[in-house]
């Protein structure tokens, strides 16, 4: 296992540190799209680094998050099916539909055969084992999981698996961004680019945010010293006006990404329309199995139609959350009726949700650090 | 393949579990208490004493480090040594699975086994119990444990402002180790639950003098324990991150199961807060005893947040420790 101790705290990391305060600029609003880095930074209170002026907003970058109420209550009905067995990453667990109290974990409590792995790979030893079941993985991720989710795909097809399909709720994130960009009022200055997106589809995927938008692009890694240096890097070119497209995550991230994790999506999915939380419809901005592989596709395979407009719950704001518009702690529900115990909305579940990341990592007040 | 395996014979009172008890538990636990083979076990103990109860349904049954049946005894004996007890006695009530193999079942007495003389404590009695194929997990064990009280006074009342927060080891082997296991995920060597008895630790502690309070940090991790220390009262505990003691590989596996080594579960490790001017003496007395030479102070008790648990990082930004929320961790102990 690499260890990624090195980079956690680099040499000068404090000076970075002290230079990012110390950054003069205009009032800025800049954002994230990855819900690993929304974690991260709530972690190391890198917020609290920015100049007072300075604003980081998180967006479209949890991938349970942006997944729509109504297409959790597809996925709920899936599960109480007779003789299917759903398998998922465990942040959707506890996800709710439309209504508060209806998740797939309590669909579990109520006898549905619902487990959780972390790999994809794992749900097709399971459909070996229960060859009496239908197995059915909800690919929930966006790039990133995409063509491990292809591969495991290929596999069960290998396999000759037939208990075995996909529910592909698969997302692409430079749909997304220029969907929040096109929203009316609109305000981002600019973009922390997702550093393990980008480890698949290239930095160069995000070229577009500078050239056609004119706004900064930096590709972060995750430690507080790779979202250091890019948060410099952002404000830097904010400062000078020369807004253009960096890489500060160099190790892990080439300008063309990772060919053959590439290859592998584009053999096996294809871009398809999708719905958000938050953003709504956006073209060409989901994945599904290509017709060579439809058999493998859950939603053919039990008629499940299309998602059904599903009612996000009563005064949640994780729509507005997702696309910047308004941040955890004001909506009105955060840590009062939403907590993670009792969560109202996916931002408040997921490990890589906004409001799960504001109510996990509370800062302390200005004046409380002050005192320090 | 015909391996011996539990069969509902073996827990219907009659023939199969005399045969069990005679020729698996009494050879095991060889004591007078249990060979007497009453329906308890007479004690001569002079009290005070302490008193507690565990139960045990940790998946996988075997993982790098320990398995069911030392952290069924090192469970209650650590919980006993934190109330300021030295540990006498336990009992061991287990609960099969019908079609249990039999190997693995000696595989886990004999843990208990040796586990128990680490710990100086008898198992004095016990119970078994065979559940239908499928209605149960293998094994679950509990065991309860009487201790005599040889510190009173142990409790987060006693905190004051000033204190040090000490703890005898690194955070979050165990917690990373089982999870790691359970999801197939190879950790080798690097990776093992600290899972050990702490009586000899905990009675150093008080006899180095000053202690407060002492704790096992065992689910919800350091950060859950700390705020049981805090909540409703008017003084804070402030840590340094840089102060943590982690093992790498464990602050690898957090990262890539997404868990935090503070939330994650210690079944080795003691938690103690003492008195300023006597935290060096027991330091000092903790690194002398294995299990305890990477001890180290983490943190103090302050009057700055009350009632809260405050983490400060290397950037100097500090942040509110709350309890365990969220995270999924069933099954780990």
């Amino acid at each position: 296992m690499p260890s990624e101790s090195a980079f956690r705290r680099p040499e000068g990391t404090e000076r970075l540190a002290a230079a990012l305060t110390g950054m003069e600029v205009p009032e800025t609003r800049l954002m994230e799209v990855c819900g690993t880095h929304t974690m991260a930074i709530a972690r190391a209170g890198l917020k609290r680094l920015l100049p007072a002026n300075v604003t980081l907003l998180s967006g479209p970058g949890c991938p349970v998050c942006v997944t729509p109420a109504g297409e959790v209550d597809r996925i709920l009905r899936l599960a109480r099916e007779p003789g299917v067995t759903v398998v998922t990453y465990g942040d959707l667990m506890r996800v709710p539909g439309s209504r508060p109290d209806r998740t797939l974990a309590r669909c579990r409590a109520e006898g549905a055969d619902v487990r959780w792995v972390y790999s994809p790979m794992d749900a097709l030893e399971i459909a070996r084992d229960c060859p009496e079941r239908e197995v059915v993985f909800l690919g929930v991720g966006f790039e990133t999981t995409a063509p491990g989710t292809a591969l495991t795909v290929l596999e069960a097809e290998r396999r000759g698996l037939k208990n075995f399909s996909l529910l592909s709720l698969l997302k692409l994130t430079p749909p997304a961004l220029r969907a929040l960009l096109a929203r009316p009022g609109a305000r981002v200055d600019g973009f922390l680019c997702p550093g393990h997106v980008a480890t698949v589809i290239g930095a160069e995927a995000f070229r577009f945010l500078p050239e056609e938008y004119g706004l900064p692009a930096v590709v972060a890694g995750f430690e507080p010293g790779d979202l250091l240096a890019a948060l410099c890097a952002l404000l830097r070119q904010v400062r000078d006006g020369a807004p253009r497209l960096e890489n500060e995550y160099l190790r892990a991230v080439a300008p063309e990404g990772n060919s053959t994790a590439c290859a592998l999506m584009e053999r096996v999915l294809e871009p398809v329309d999708a719905r958000w939380r938050g953003l709504g419809e956006i073209p060409a901005s989901g994945l599904r199995l290509r017709e060579a592989w439809r058999a493998f596709d859950a939603g053919e395979r039990f008629a499940l139609g299309p998602a059904e407009e599903g009612a996000e719950p009563a005064r949640c704001r994780c729509g507005e959350v997702i696309c910047g518009e308004c941040g955890p702690e004001d909506c009105p529900l955060f840590a009062r009726a939403c907590t993670p115990e009792t969560p109202v909305g996916p931002c408040m579940v997921s490990g890589e949700g906004a409001c799960a990341a504001a109510y996990r990592y509370r800062g302390l007040t200005d004046g409380e650090e002050a005192e320090r | 393949m015909n391996e011996p395996v539990v069969t509902l014979d073996h827990g219907s009172g009659g023939r199969k579990t005399a045969e069990l008890i005679r020729e698996l538990m009494l050879p095991a636990f060889d004591n007078p208490a249990l060979s007497a083979l009453g329906d308890g076990a007479a004690l001569d103990l002079a009290g005070p004493l302490v008193f507690s109860t565990d139960s045990f349904v940790v998946q996988p049954l075997f993982f790098p480090g320990g398995d069911i049946g030392k952290l069924a005894v090192c469970g209650t004996v650590n919980d006993l040594a934190m109330c300021g007890g030295i540990p006498r006695c336990l009992s061991l009530g287990m609960i099969l699975e019908e079609g249990f193999p039999l190997s693995d079942l000696e595989r886990i007495v004999a843990s208990v086994a040796r586990t128990a003389r680490e710990a100086e404590v008898q198992i004095v009695t016990g119970d078994t119990k065979v559940v239908e194929r499928g209605r149960g997990d293998g094994v679950y064990l509990n065991t309860s444990g009487i201790g005599t009280l040889a510190c009173p006074g142990l409790t987060p009342d006693a905190i004051r402002p000033g204190d040090r927060v000490l703890i005898s080891g690194a955070l979050g082997d165990h917690g990373a180790a089982v999870m790691m296991a359970r999801n197939g995920f190879a950790g080798g060597d690097a990776l093992r639950s600290d899972c050990r008895p702490l009586h000899r630790l905990a009675r150093a502690a008080w006899e180095a003098g000053g202690v407060r309070v002492l704790r096992d940090p065992t689910r919800g991790g350091v950060a859950t324990t700390l705020n049981e220390f805090t909540e409703g009262r008017t003084f804070s505990i402030e840590l340094e991150e840089d102060a943590l003691p982690i093992h790498p590989p464990v602050r690898t596996a957090c990262d890539l199961l997404g868990l935090d080594p503070l939330y994650c579960a210690n079944e080795g490790k003691l938690l103690a807060v003492c008195a300023p001017e006597r935290a060096e003496a027991v330091l000092a007395a903790l690194r002398a005893l294995p299990g305890g030479e990477e001890a180290a102070e983490i943190g103090r008790v302050t009057e700055r947040y009350p009632g809260r648990v405050v983490l400060h990082n290397f950037l100097g930004v500090g942040r509110v420790l709350g309890v365990l929320t969220g995270a999924q961790l069933p099954r780990i102990c």
